[in-house]
């Protein structure tokens, strides 16, 4: 259309300033200064401390491990996925959307009662006296919580990315002489990097800053920094410290995202 | 052989993502109160979940402000689209860079900020409050829907309508609005999706007092949640899985009718 509609971007921009900008700048403001309003670097620094240095640290740990294991798992599945040639595009991704629709704590929660001592897991590795899995309220239970909230947005860019390949250029490699795993190193990986790279920034991110999943999950006992942050602005309330670390935070997300759009410039490993 | 493998590797990863939804199922037959023991199949909290107004109060709140997020969205997040079509191309990419943020920055991140600013202009918190933020999170979804149909659109047929003398609104809401409209709905429907499940914004920018079903069900946690709840949710839920079969698998509707596009 005509660019004289321009100026039918200004509901979007200025909601985009006032609900996105702004509040970003907010996080900052608030991050760099004490109670009093003066300017202060101690809310960074905080991060250093013994217990929180040990959140971020186990934060890290648990959601690089998630991350790999959901690219582990979703690869092959995306791939089969494309390969399959589904006509309707839209039903692998409704398929991953659906469980959605069942609250997201509550779906969370229902890994309780399958991972208890006697929970449902349980009570079927006895009946085939098989050795019982003791991980509820341990790490291992979050990394399971994190794989399977977040295994969806690692499953959709990678199909996206995959299903664009053009078979041609498969059967080309092939025609030339290339086995499969030379085409799958030198074709299909590297055609699929947008996707990887979208996956890992979107498993990443809400894995690194959960708190829900641990609290679910990890018993009280397990900290995330993310679980640090969430009780610093509803039970200290200490919102200066909160948003100093959200900060840190901040830094490992910008991070991502630089890094996802260098490696995406075309959306094309975008989720829909 | 190697086909069997597929099959039984797809249906482990379908068994891992649907088998708590299973559980939560047969959950809300189940007699005993506590999640721990089985204690016999009942329709009890089926019945009693309609008399709870605390649950069927939180419900109409999720369901207004979810769709009156995704509607307010569709109309912001639609009409942007429009107008990044006739811009400069670099405009254009700090626009959908705007547009990336809450896509990709963390939830708690999002929620703390709005929070902060809500505080900071002396915003009253509850059902408006929650009602702001989930507009916010939701443009991005509809953006994103939106903006691959109008690539596809033929300009053509938007001036072939001037020409023939209709009006500007006319050749919009005639001509190219049934041609976007397939990308608008996924729009809503997504931002609908993600706004029900949306349980971090809210618990961030939610008042005292006011409730959706997931911060209802946030603060049941330490006590038990009730067996009311799972009731719902797999009322929710069937509901969603019947209407989705219906439009999908009706035989006077083929083609892309799921609205995920």
């Amino acid at each position: 259309m005509t660019s004289k509609n321009k100026w039918l971007s200004t509901p979007y921009l200025l909601w985009s300033i006032v609900f996105i900008i702004i509040p970003l700048c907010m996080i900052i403001y608030y991050g760099l200064t004490d109670k009093t309003g003066a300017f202060t670097l101690d809310n960074i620094t905080a991060i250093t401390t013994m217990e929180h240095a040990k959140a971020l640290r186990l934060s890290m740990v648990l959601s690089l491990i998630s991350t790999l294991i959901c690219f582990l798992l979703a690869y092959p599945l995306a791939m089969i996925l494309a390969n399959m040639k589904v006509g309707q595009h839209s039903f692998i991704i409704l398929i991953f959307i659906l469980p959605m629709w069942m609250n997201f704590l509550l779906r969370t929660l229902a890994w309780q009662t399958l991972l208890e001592k006697s929970g449902v897991i349980n009570s079927v590795l006895s009946f085939f006296h098989l050795p019982n899995i003791n991980i509820i309220n341990t790490p291992y239970a979050i990394v399971l919580g994190m794989v399977y909230n977040f295994l969806p947005f690692m499953v959709l860019p990678l199909y996206n990315a995959l299903s664009k390949i053009d078979d041609n250029v498969i059967n080309a490699a092939h025609d030339l002489g290339a086995n499969g795993i030379h085409t799958f190193f030198r074709i299909i990986l590297p055609l699929s990097v947008p996707g990887i790279i979208s996956g890992i920034t979107m498993v990443f991110v809400p894995a690194l800053t959960t708190f829900v999943i641990s609290t679910l999950l990890g018993g009280s006992k397990i900290l995330l920094i993310g679980n640090i942050i969430e009780q610093e602005f509803t039970q200290t309330s200490n919102w200066n410290l909160g948003s100093g670390l959200s900060v840190v935070l901040m830094f490992f997300i910008i991070l991502n995202m630089i890094i996802s759009t260098v490696f995406d410039k075309d959306g094309e490993g975008s989720m829909l | 052989m190697k086909n069997a493998a597929k099959k039984i590797y797809i249906a482990l990863i379908f068994i891992f993502l649907y088998a708590p939804i299973a559980t939560l199922m047969v959950l809300s037959f189940n007699a005993s109160k506590t999640r721990a023991k089985w204690g016999g199949f009942t329709f009890r909290w089926y019945a009693s979940l309609f008399k709870n107004e605390v649950i069927l109060k939180a419900l109409s709140n999720t369901l207004i402000i979810a769709f009156c997020s995704a509607l307010i969205a569709t109309v912001i997040g639609t009409i942007a689209c429009i107008a990044m079509s006739g811009m400069h191309r670099r405009t254009k990419a700090v626009i959908l860079g705007i547009t990336n943020i809450p896509m990709l920055n963390a939830d708690i991140v999002t929620g703390i900020s709005l929070m902060l600013l809500f505080i900071s202009f002396g915003f009253r918190f509850g059902m408006g409050t929650i009602l702001l933020a989930h507009i916010s999170f939701n443009i991005p979804y509809v953006i994103l829907s939106v903006m691959p149909r109008m690539k596809q659109l033929n300009p053509s047929t938007y001036e072939a309508a001037l020409d023939l003398g209709a009006s500007e609104l006319t050749a919009f809401f005639q001509v190219v609005f049934p041609d976007l409209f397939p990308g608008v709905l996924s729009g809503f429907l997504m931002a609908f999706t993600m706004s029900l499940d949306d349980f971090i914004i809210t618990h961030f920018t939610k008042g005292a007092g006011v409730d959706t079903l997931s911060t209802k069900i946030y603060t049941e946690v330490k006590k038990g949640i009730k067996p009311e709840m799972y009731a719902l949710s797999t009322l929710i839920f069937v509901t969603v899985l019947t209407l989705l079969f219906l439009v999908n698998f009706s035989p006077t509707k083929k083609s892309n009718q799921t609205g995920i596009d």
